[in-house]
């Protein structure tokens, strides 16, 4: 798979180790009413689906930069990526 | 353990049964096959003219007491224990393509019990028995193969690691031999022994490991369960679940509404999927593995080996190939195929532990989609829907728990209550921290 970087252009998949969820980025507050259940949620459950999915990837071998790939899980096309800075800045993350 | 021996014990007198009234109750449905030696012999010598198909082909029925969700190995041992040992009718298993077209059909057929932890362990200790015995029991040639399972090390704090992992393993009566570098010599001369990175230090050998025909074991319990009246419904894919007032009421399927009493979900890779129908988050993500085999070979490796310092382990198949694997692609998938990275990677690790395998020809790869749990651990436990039971998780270990998963499956589903060995697998145990994780690395799918 080919990642188009948005600053380096197209990178191998195998430069990058992959998190997962790019809700992993909307960490919830640990000082709010119910954080016990929504670090749960946040920690352990997942949508998980089959199709469209918007993911983190870390380009260790590169630039090391945070990534939102978003990407289909049944034909592994990549329709997109997206600095993780930009998406969470932008509270894009959902 | 207790307990598991006392189950022992009843698939042991079910196996009796074979020969008596099972086979009765199945003349009824059919003239039941029985296989022997004597049998191939007849057979050969009339034409094979004898042979009938393995199951029938029934239609579903408006309703069923039990329905199981997924034909693979799991789903299948489920209903025959859930038939044969605990006694109970009305049973469908639907399935979406044909029986064994999932991960059971398309593993690497190791099986073993050398696991550390004590939530895991006495489970896949239980497994390993019921493989042992399982051949006699559905009256059909698995191949399960006792040709011994030898996880090499190559550091000292590894063989620490192996060595308390052995004592685990003793503990929950299974076998394990810590083997020097010489021990490791006598049973596989060619190993690399000098890489100068990974030399081999020794290994860990349970003898009580080995391999089983993959397809075999999914057809084995098949045929037991149709023979047992269990309806095998292919080309039937569940949509939907009926849930009314917190309760199950039946399944939607492309070939219209079946209602059930009660509804056990062993789907493997698609666990997240069919679990969504129900409104259900899971602690599971969906990742590729893959696998290959090599041209036909003169037999070299009798038993299984695993590299202990990078991502390959190897067997070879009755049939000569050399059958071997490595790590997860990485990422989410239901692709079941995988990216050419991880195939020079495995082809690495083979060429780092065995040079010799660089002289063989790759004739085919392909990938499954593995049920990667948050702790690398299985769930067997009942739903917030009432009614509706899971089984999944498997990672990319589920083949050799397929008999103690479909017997603690059926046990659950049957009495209610959690099988001995299958207490920990609770679905709520990652929220109340109770979690299984072998290797401890934390809620992160694609390093277990
Ligand atoms: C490459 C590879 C190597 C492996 N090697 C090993 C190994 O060496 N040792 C080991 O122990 N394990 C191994 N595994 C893991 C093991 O194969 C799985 O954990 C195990 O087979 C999963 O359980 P199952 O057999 O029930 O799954 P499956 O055979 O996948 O069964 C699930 C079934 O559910 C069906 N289904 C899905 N959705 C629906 C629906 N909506 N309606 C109806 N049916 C549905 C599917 O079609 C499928 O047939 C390996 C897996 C892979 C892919």
């Amino acid at each position: 798979m080919l990642i188009p970087h948005p600053l380096l252009g197209p990178c191998d998949s195998s430069e990058f180790t992959y998190l997962g969820d790019a809700r992993l980025i909307d960490r919830p507050d640990g000082m709010a009413e119910g954080a016990a259940a929504a670090f749960a949620d946040y920690v352990y459950l997942r949508d998980n689906p089959a199709g469209v999915h918007r993911e983190l990837w870390f380009h260790e071998q590169g630039d090391r930069s945070w990534l939102v790939v978003t990407r289909n899980t049944l034909t592994h096309e990549i329709l997109g990526a997206e600095l993780a800075r930009d998406v969470a800045l932008g509270g894009r993350g959902e | 353990m207790a307990s598991a021996d006392k189950d022992l014990a009843v698939a042991d007198k079910s196996r009796r049964r074979i020969g008596g009234i099972h086979r009765n109750e199945a003349k009824k449905v059919r003239c039941a096959v029985r296989y022997s030696g004597l049998r191939v012999l007849i057979e050969g010598l009339t034409g094979h003219k004898g042979w009938r198909p393995l199951w029938r082909d029934p239609q579903p029925k408006p309703a069923y007491d039990y329905i199981i969700i997924g034909g693979g190995g799991h789903g299948l041992a489920t209903a025959y224990y859930l038939a044969r040992t605990f006694g109970k009718a009305r049973i469908a298993v639907l399935e979406k393509g044909w029986l064994g077209s999932g991960n059971i059909g398309r593993n690497t057929t190791i099986i073993r019990s050398n696991y550390l932890l004590p939530g895991n362990e006495p489970f896949y200790e239980f497994s390993m028995k019921l493989w042992e015995g399982l051949e006699q029991e559905f009256n059909f040639n698995a191949m399960v193969s006792q040709r011994g399972i030898l996880n090499l090390l190559h550091t000292d704090g590894q063989r620490d690691a192996y060595r308390r992992r052995g004592n685990a393993m003793l503990f929950a009566g299974a076998d394990a031999e810590l083997l020097d570098r010489e021990g490791v010599r006598a049973m596989y001369p060619w190993l690399n022994f000098d890489n100068a990175r990974f030399p081999i230090k020794g290994g860990l050998l349970q003898r009580r490991a080995g391999t089983a025909r993959h397809d075999g074991v999914a057809w084995g319990y098949a045929r037991g369960a149709d023979l047992a009246g269990v309806d095998l419904i292919q080309n039937c894919e569940v949509t939907g679940f009926r849930i009314e007032n917190g309760r199950i009421r039946g399944v939607e399927t492309s070939r219209g509404y079946i209602g059930a009493g009660k509804v056990g979900v062993a789907v493997a890779g698609s666990t997240g999927r069919v679990m969504a129908m129900a409104g259900m988050r899971m602690p599971i993500e969906s990742h590729v593995l893959q696998a290959f085999v090599s041209e036909g070979l003169k037999p070299t490796i009798p038993g299984v080996i695993t590299f202990g310092a990078g991502h390959f382990y190897v067997s070879q198949s009755d049939k000569g190939g050399l059958v071997f694997g490595g790590d997860l692609d990485g990422y989410n998938s239901y692709a079941q195929r995988g990216n050419m990275a991880v195939i020079e990677d495995v082809a690495e690790g083979g060429m780092a532990l065995m040079p010799m395998i660089g002289r063989a020809r790759l004739l085919r790869a392909w990938g499954g989609i593995m049920d990667m749990s948050m702790d690398g651990s299985p769930i067997i436990d009942r739903t917030p829907v009432e009614g509706l039971y899971l089984n999944g998780g498997w990672c990319y270990g589920g083949f050799k728990a397929t008999p103690a998963s479909g017997y603690a499956f059926a046990h659950l589903l049957a009495t209610g209550a959690p099988h001995d060995t299958a207490r920990g697998y609770r679905l709520d145990r990652f929220e109340r921290g109770y979690v299984i994780d072998e290797k401890g690395v934390g809620a992160q799918p694609n390093l277990h």
